[in-house]
């Protein structure tokens, strides 16, 4: 895990939320999201982070690209502390850290076409771009995630599940950023559309290198694309390590009761 | 295979008797979707039966209409003109297809009934769970009289801790898993013979979905209730049912027990979409996808 470089480091982030007390006069215990945790993701790798619902897997994503407000800790981009910056200084680091959704459906514009929802991004940062560029450029992007070029003048309702997804993934690349934040990308898939939506997303971090923080809460999937796992719960990482250390020999009770739980066949 | 679900190491012995009758007899049913002049055919020729305490499992893709044809038992589709069901569908020896729609709304919940994918959205989040408990008894079994009892008795045998508190609490108040419970709950209340679970562990964790398939065995033991339990986790299936179906493009392109089809696949799709699978501890270094033509959808 040491020899490349980090892209991104993150230095004992907390996100606290105020928890609801009792009784008025009593002082409300913070709800710990996330709680002291530190991690490092390698340029070019996948970090895969699993964890039940609430063990605060999603908000450490959403907190690397300031959707979520940190309450302590260090995000480090390239040696940088980009956590404490306003949303306005934050704008530059928009453009290198994207993300995917989880519900293809909910994640895109319902009333925009697919030109408009592609577009959005290099509006915001490629204010110099020709509206001929940029449809030439959303035109190369739905190539890219294997969809054909025509679909540009469609609509989300127009598509399955598996398609949506691509779209989503278009849109993250739109601005070429280099982390991208996989929250759940194929989970409310099938079988079959996630192995494509899997595959793309591996042979897409070939082409253009890019590096990828994996949340998910399907094992195999997380086992399969990544190269460093964080096994998270109740707001902290318990186990970290490679894939088959992780889940070929886990040592932590909770990472054993996961594995556990998934009926083999 | 290895068991996992642990009740059901061994098949019940009520299935040793299983080859009588069955308990719900179907065939040919096919289900037709009009928009204009255009038909769509959403599922065609489908037999199959399905013994007491028995449980199906039936896998496929989004759009291979599966969740369709266990809707269509029921009826629970949009009226003629728009949505056409053919065939035969018999529970017990009756024809159900046929039934008028105040019978068939008796037969629905009370004995076939439903749990769906996302108990969130199938709960009504102005009503507390006691409440839509409750709707459900006193409309299936009027005879009751104490339904704030039986309510907490429903609750208990889907092992909610502190089933009176549960029962004053709304849809939000409550995490998936327990949401599902009080689905599952209000599905058993009224003692159906069939449960057609469709993908009821979809939306939740590794843990709670072990939790709830527990759950199903159990009352499945304990009742000699039949469950049709449509999924697309190969896990769940192989350890959970006794006869798999593979749907494709509206049909069952292949059926049996499921030691069988675990083992030897038959048809290129089932084939083909279990080696989508990724699988712990066999780390490849990409997945196998569906080839053009086996494709349900683009």
């Amino acid at each position: 895990m040491s020899s490349p470089e980090p892209l991104l480091e993150v230095r004992g982030l907390s996100v606290h939320y105020p928890g609801r007390a009792a009784w008025f006069f009593q002082k409300a215990a913070p709800k710990k999201a996330v709680d002291d945790i530190s991690f490092v993701v390698p340029r070019g790798k996948t970090v895969g982070l699993v964890g039940e619902s609430g063990s605060g897997k999603t908000t450490t994503g959403r907190a690397v690209i300031k959707l979520a407000p940190l309450t302590s800790g260090k995000i480090l981009y390239q040696g940088q502390d980009i956590g404490a910056l306003s949303n306005a200084a934050f704008l530059p680091w928009r453009k290198k850290i994207q993300m995917i959704f989880q519900d293809p459906y909910n994640s895109l514009n319902p009333r925009a076409d697919i030109l408009s929802i592609l577009s959005e991004p290099l509006e915001i940062h490629f204010p110099g771009m020709t509206r001929a560029d940029r449809e030439a450029r959303c035109a190369e992007l739905l190539r890219s995630v294997q969809l054909p070029a025509e679909h540009l003048r469609r609509h989300p309702h127009e598509f399955s599940g598996g398609q949506r997804q691509r779209i989503g993934i278009a849109r993250a690349l739109a601005v070429q950023p280099e982390l991208i934040i996989c929250d759940e990308p194929v989970s409310a898939l099938d079988v079959s559309v996630q192995a494509e939506v899997v595959n793309l997303l591996q042979d897409l971090q070939e082409q253009l290198g890019l590096t990828y923080l994996f949340i998910a809460h399907d094992l195999a999937v997380v086992e399969h694309v990544s190269d460093h796992i964080l096994v998270m719960s109740k707001g902290r990482i318990v186990e970290q390590g490679p894939p088959a250390e992780i889940l070929g020999n886990p040592r932590e009770a909770y990472t054993k009761t996961l594995l556990a739980a998934v009926p083999r066949f | 295979m290895t068991s996992f679900f642990l009740p059901l190491s061994r098949p019940p012995p009520y299935l040793d008797h299983m080859s009588a009758e069955p308990l719900l007899q179907v065939r040919d049913l096919s289900v037709t979707f009009r928009t204009g002049d255009r038909e769509t055919i959403a599922a065609r020729g489908v037999s199959y039966d399905l013994a007491p305490g028995e449980v199906l499992a039936v896998v496929g893709e989004s759009g291979s209409g599966k969740s369709v044809t266990a809707l269509a038992l029921t009826r629970l589709l949009p009226p003629a003109p728009g949505c056409v069901v053919r065939g035969s569908v018999r529970l017990a020896g009756q024809e159900l297809l046929g039934l008028p729609e105040d019978a068939m709304a008796k037969v629905r919940g009370g004995s076939i009934a439903y749990v769906f994918q996302e108990p969130g959205s199938s709960l009504n989040p102005v009503y507390t769970i006691g409440f839509q408990i409750g709707e459900a008894i006193s409309l299936h079994r009027p005879e009751i009289r104490d339904v704030g009892a039986e309510v907490v008795r429903a609750l208990r045998e889907v092992r909610i801790n502190e089933p009176e508190r549960v029962a004053g609490q709304y849809p939000h108040e409550l995490s998936g898993g327990m949401q599902q419970r009080a689905m599952i709950a209000m599905a058993l209340a009224c003692d159906p013979k069939i449960l057609v679970a469709d993908e009821p562990t979809t939306a939740l964790d590794v843990t709670i979905q072990k939790e709830i398939m527990d759950l199903l065995g159990r009352l499945r033991r304990e009742r000699g209730m039949s469950i049709i339990l449509i999924t697309h986790n190969f896990g769940i299936v192989a350890n959970f049912a006794d006869k798999v179906q593979v749907m494709w493009k509206g049909e069952i392109v292949e059926q049996g027990a499921v030691a069988d089809i675990m083992r030897a696949q038959a048809h290129p799709y089932t084939k083909a979409l279990i080696a989508c699978i990724p699988r712990l501890g066999q780390r490849r270094r990409r997945l196998t996808t569906l080839s053009a033509e086996l494709k349900v959808s683009a």
